[in-house]
């Protein structure tokens, strides 16, 4: 239509079409004759890359302005300050000169090699004190523009509608009371119900594309998390509406803080150049709005964690002080950084200073951080774990440790204990065993206890908290097999004391999976043993079932512990799909699905009720229970006879086709006769297994032996 | 289940045979000798002496007098199956894979694979009751799917050929005018080769395997798709049991993979299915490969093949 009519108009005109160069017309800017673009939901908020190459110019503003007698000088004085940043062009730097007063007119443009090094001279350059009178304003190129379009006078923001939003919780109010869970296969990202009553999921949304390299759930489930090109963006509400997006071009990684309330999200950008510093973007944003909080760039080696290595460990940023996101920490070279989220900046305006420190871990309810420093000095300095209260930044306790090779820190989910690894050499330097650190945080003066294996050669293979419990689990051993044993941080007998509940022999298993409601446990051998399950019940200290899922590869509980997923995702050519298990080991059902990748429970927000009620409603189970058996009841009846309808129905159908077919087979029959020369032979089709049974009598004899009656 | 192991080829397995009573096992391996079992013991009756290379396939007459093995030494071979004589040598340009009697056993079809630049074929040769009289002129020269043929079998009357192979097609061709009639639906059909084809016994529908993970049930006339069995592997071998409403499939990687991975990750197993229902009824764990398959009455006969070069059938009863 549009194309005639065009012509038309055209015509009228008086214009050959055929001889228009279409590409030397340009329409001005915001101009779209009334054709909506198909891809502006694509371009909108995403920061527009010219190719025009002016990335890599900037405008520096208020440096002096001299006459032509002094430019020499003057030009000296920017290259030479500014080629500390990177390399200047050949004529890339351009000092303009009024020509009315021969004088330079304050400013001028510096073109650098690459687009990071103009980036860094902005960054670097910005507020440069040449004297007092100049202090340089440096400006992006590209940014002219943005400036150009802030209207003179100020327009008071327009007060937008209050539009009530969805209701972001509307998966916690299914009737059934299911959980969800996300699933990535192929091109499709799928959230699912899991049925587990109908032993089956029940689909809730699915799309192609959604992310282009992974999804995430926020902590507490609110959110959906995708990745893409121009940046991150966040689903949720019953319809999995986009509700924010994150422009972050490339991002690689993201991370959201434990409350929700922000998100990390990371970029790496490698040089061209092997020379130049391979350097990092790293963006937090207030989840809600969308703002970015803070922003952090730099050098990767800024960023790597524990001094010399390089190359940056994720998290970079770890969250401390629970749910409140209060506070977030970074580990840099002999300093911890930590900040608050209040101004995001730095608690009391400073690092701290911790010299040599290799790692540091937030207890996951207090704002209290634990932090590992090796030995130092060759020994003269021992190593030592550390525990400091934040914002005060007071040591509450501290604890050295002797030729120590290596820590690991682990605290228990409500941050009641921390239990740190500590591999330590043997006399001769040449191999390490392992111990224990027990710290009970809430005790007074956190007490430590320290705790070995029966054999110390032992080699520890996993290492799991109970989650809100007081238990943990450790899979030891050199063997093929190894030992699990089950320990206890109360006792019966002594409360004070760490005692061992059992231990298991010969597993074969190497990971440790807790249901998040405690009291069960998943051992699993993943990898090597090919996916080995063992759920055991840690009350009872005996094994509930024991199975396989070949080749498994993920292991994940649903938030309430009722249900445990196992996957085998795309590392292994065969096999990929999921299968869904209750806690004590009952396979519920099977789901294969080629190139498998994720499998994401949907995280629950901490229930409401207390911990008293928690106990009393254990404790009447029974009397809660009723209600959901008979509901259980009725939808297993469902199922067996919709089952046998279905049966029905296939078998009738079946039935039909045969006797259609049998129809064709009788009228052929003729024909088959005279192919086959005549021989009767369709009832070998139709023979009947006859049972004869023949009996023999062999040999029959009457004796009487005595006759008794007679006398 | 009792299973009878069959131990006899030197190496592997390649087609399986019961006659139609169902008391003679048929086997044919890459060794050179096609042999033939009782069926109810497993005892060995006698071999057929005079391929010159692997034996792909083979079929046996209704009367259990003659039977036709294909070879890769280009060649099909007409032999009695009570003395072991060589009765005919039918002689290609290139190796045959599939072999057929059709009903009345006075046709047969016989499948050539693409060899040297020539294209598969299925070449439709004339049997005479009488050896004797046996030429091997060809009535018919089918051409045309690409890739390998890895099977081709009568329709109804000896009307129609079904083909099945490399390029996934289902094909039903016109006996007598070699006329393409049919083609599998690309949406429907199988996405990958199929690799065995077996036929019903009143021959009303036939089963197909492929690697594509899938085995499908189809109409011989209409060769519209019935049913459709899903599994976790690709399908290396089909078969149907003539009294029960059974269908086994047999899975697992191509043997080549066998030695890389762990026995288990190929899960060569054969898996039961109800025929209408498409349910899982059961497996067997088979020891190393199952890969071709014969069901006769309650027997099947899987096929096992194991990487120290030990080669058996095995028949069990269900």
């Amino acid at each position: 239509m549009a194309e005639v009519m065009a012509m038309e108009t055209a015509s009228r005109l008086g214009i050959d079409l055929s001889n228009v160069d279409w590409d030397s017309i340009h329409l001005p800017p915001g101009e779209d004759c009334g054709i909506l673009s198909d891809d502006e939901d694509l371009n909108e908020g995403d920061p527009l890359e010219f190719d025009g190459g002016f990335s890599n110019i900037v405008v520096v503003d208020n440096i002096p302005i001299v006459p032509t007698e002094k430019f020499e000088k003057l030009e000296g004085v920017v290259r030479k300050i500014s080629s500390q940043m990177g390399v200047i062009k050949e004529e890339g730097l351009w000092i303009p000169i009024d020509p009315a007063s021969q004088k330079t007119l304050g400013y001028c443009f510096i073109e650098f090699n690459t687009p990071q090094e103009a980036e860094l001279a902005k960054e670097k350059l910005h507020n440069y004190k040449l004297d007092r009178a100049h202090i340089w304003a440096v400006n992006m190129f590209d940014d002219i523009e943005k400036f150009m379009n802030v209207p003179d006078e100020w327009a008071p923001p327009e007060t937008k509608p209050y539009v009530p939003g969805e209701n972001l919780q509307h998966w916690l109010t299914d009737e059934k009371a299911r959980d969800q869970f996300v699933i990535r296969s192929g091109s499709d990202t799928e959230v699912l119900w899991n049925d587990a009553r109908h032993l089956k999921p029940d689909p809730v949304y699915k799309r192609q594309f959604w992310t282009e390299s992974f999804v995430q759930w926020s902590p507490l489930g609110t959110y959906l998390a995708t990745v893409h090109r121009q940046g991150a963006a966040v689903w949720g509400g019953a319809s999995f509406n986009r509700l924010m997006r994150y422009s972050h071009p490339q991002v690689k990684l993201i991370d959201f803080s434990p409350g929700e309330r922000f998100l990390v999200t990371y970029s790496s950008h490698e040089p061209s150049n092997p020379r130049d510093t391979h350097r990092v973007v790293l963006n937090i944003f207030d989840v809600r709005t969308g703002k970015v909080m803070r922003d952090f760039k730099g050098s990767a080696d800024e960023f790597a964690v524990g001094g010399a290595v390089s190359g940056v460990s994720w998290p970079v940023f770890r969250w401390g002080g629970g749910k409140e996101d209060k506070y977030f920490a970074r580990i840099g070279k002999s300093v911890i950084s930590v900040y608050e989220t209040d101004t995001f900046t730095l608690i009391d305006k400073k690092s701290i200073k911790v010299e040599n420190v290799m790692d540091i871990s937030w207890s996951p309810t207090d704002p209290i951080l634990a932090l590992f420093v090796p030995e130092l000095g060759g020994g003269n300095q021992p190593a030592r774990v550390s525990l400091i209260q934040i914002p005060g930044k007071e040591e509450l306790r501290q604890k050295n440790l002797f030729s120590v090779s290596d820590c690991k820190m682990y605290w228990q989910s409500s941050g009641e204990y921390l239990a740190v690894k500590v591999d330590r050499y043997t006399k001769t330097k040449k191999s390490t065993y392992t111990g224990f650190e027990l710290f009970r945080i809430k005790e007074r003066d956190i007490p430590i206890e320290v705790l070995e294996l029966e054999n110390k050669n032992d080699k520890i293979i996993a290492f799991a908290w109970e989650p809100k419990g007081h238990r943990f689990a450790v899979i030891h051993g050199d063997s093929p097999k190894p030992d699990i044993s089950f320990y206890s941080m109360r006792s019966t007998h002594n409360s004070g004391r760490v005692s061992k509940l059992t231990t298991l022999k010969g597993k074969q298993a190497n990971a440790l999976y807790w249901s998040p409601a405690g009291r069960f446990i998943l051992l699993a051998g993943l990898k090597g043993f090919n996916g080995q399950l063992e759920f055991y019940n840690v009350d009872e200290l005996e094994t509930m079932a024991t199975s396989e899922h070949f080749m498994a590869t993920d292991i994940e509980w649903d938030p309430t512990g009722r249900y445990v997923a196992t996957s085998v995702t795309s590392v292994h050519e065969m096999e990929n799909g999921f299968n869904i298990w209750s806690f004590n080991g009952k396979l519920l059902y099977r789901i294969l699905k080629d190139h498998f990748f994720q499998f994401l429970w949907r995280p629950r927000p901490p229930s409401f009720l207390s911990p008293e009620k928690e106990e009393e409603i254990a404790k009447n189970l029974k009397k809660y229970s009723k209600k959901y058996e008979a509901e259980d009841q009725d939808v297993s009846l469902l199922l067996s006879e919709q089952d046998r309808e279905k049966r029905k129905m296939l078998k009738e159908e079946w039935e039909r086709w045969v006797l259609e077919w049998k129809r064709f087979h009788e009228e052929e029959k003729s024909d088959r006769q005279w192919l086959r020369d005549g021989e009767a032979s369709d009832e070998e089709e139709e023979y009947e297994a006859k049972e004869v049974e023949v009996e023999e009598f062999l040999d029959v004899s009457e004796e009487v032996l005595f006759d008794f009656g007679q006398e | 289940m009792r299973p009878i192991l069959m131990k006899g080829h030197e190496r592997p397995l390649t087609f399986l045979k019961y006659n139609r009573d169902g008391d003679l096992l048929f086997s044919c391996a890459k060794d050179l000798s096609p042999t033939v079992w009782f069926a109810d013991n497993g005892e060995r009756l006698g071999t057929y002496r005079g391929h010159n290379g692997a034996v792909w396939c083979c079929d046996v007459s209704r009367d259990s007098m003659l039977l036709i093995t294909g070879s890769a030494d280009q060649t099909a071979k007409l032999w009695n199956v009570q003395t072991g004589a060589q009765l005919f040598t039918f002689n290609f340009d290139s190796p045959t894979r599939a072999v057929d009697f059709g009903v009345g056993d006075k046709l047969a079809v016989i499948t050539t694979d693409p060899f040297m630049e020539l294209p598969s074929a299925i070449h439709i040769k004339r049997i005479s009751r009488d050896p004797s009289e046996q030429t091997g002129d060809s009535v018919l020269t089918l051409k045309g799917p690409q890739g390998r043929i890895n099977r081709a079998v009568w329709g109804p009357l000896n009307k129609t050929i079904i083909s099945a192979g490399e390029d996934a097609v289902i094909r039903i061709w016109d006996s007598e005018t070699g006329k393409l009639l049919k083609e599998s639906d690309k949406e429907i059909g199988h996405k990958k080769t199929i690799t065995s084809l077996s036929k019903s016994a009143d021959g009303s529908h036939f089963l197909t395997g492929s690697l594509d993970k899938s085995a499908k049930l189809w109409d011989t006339r209409s060769l519209s798709l019935i049913k459709t069995y899903v599994t976790e592997r690709p399908v290396n071998a089909v078969a149907m049991s003539p009294l029960l409403d059974h269908v086994v499939l047999g899975g697992g990687q191509d043997a080549s993979a066998v030695t890389t991975t762990d026995h288990r990750a190929g899960k060569f197993e054969a898996k039961f299915y109800d025929k209408v229902l498409q349910e899982e009824i059961g497996g067997v764990k088979v020891f190393q490969v199952a890969v071709k398959m014969a069901m006769s009455g309650c027997i099947i006969s899987t096929k096992t093949t194991s990487i120290s070069g030990f080669n058996s059938t095995v028949a069990m009863e269900v």
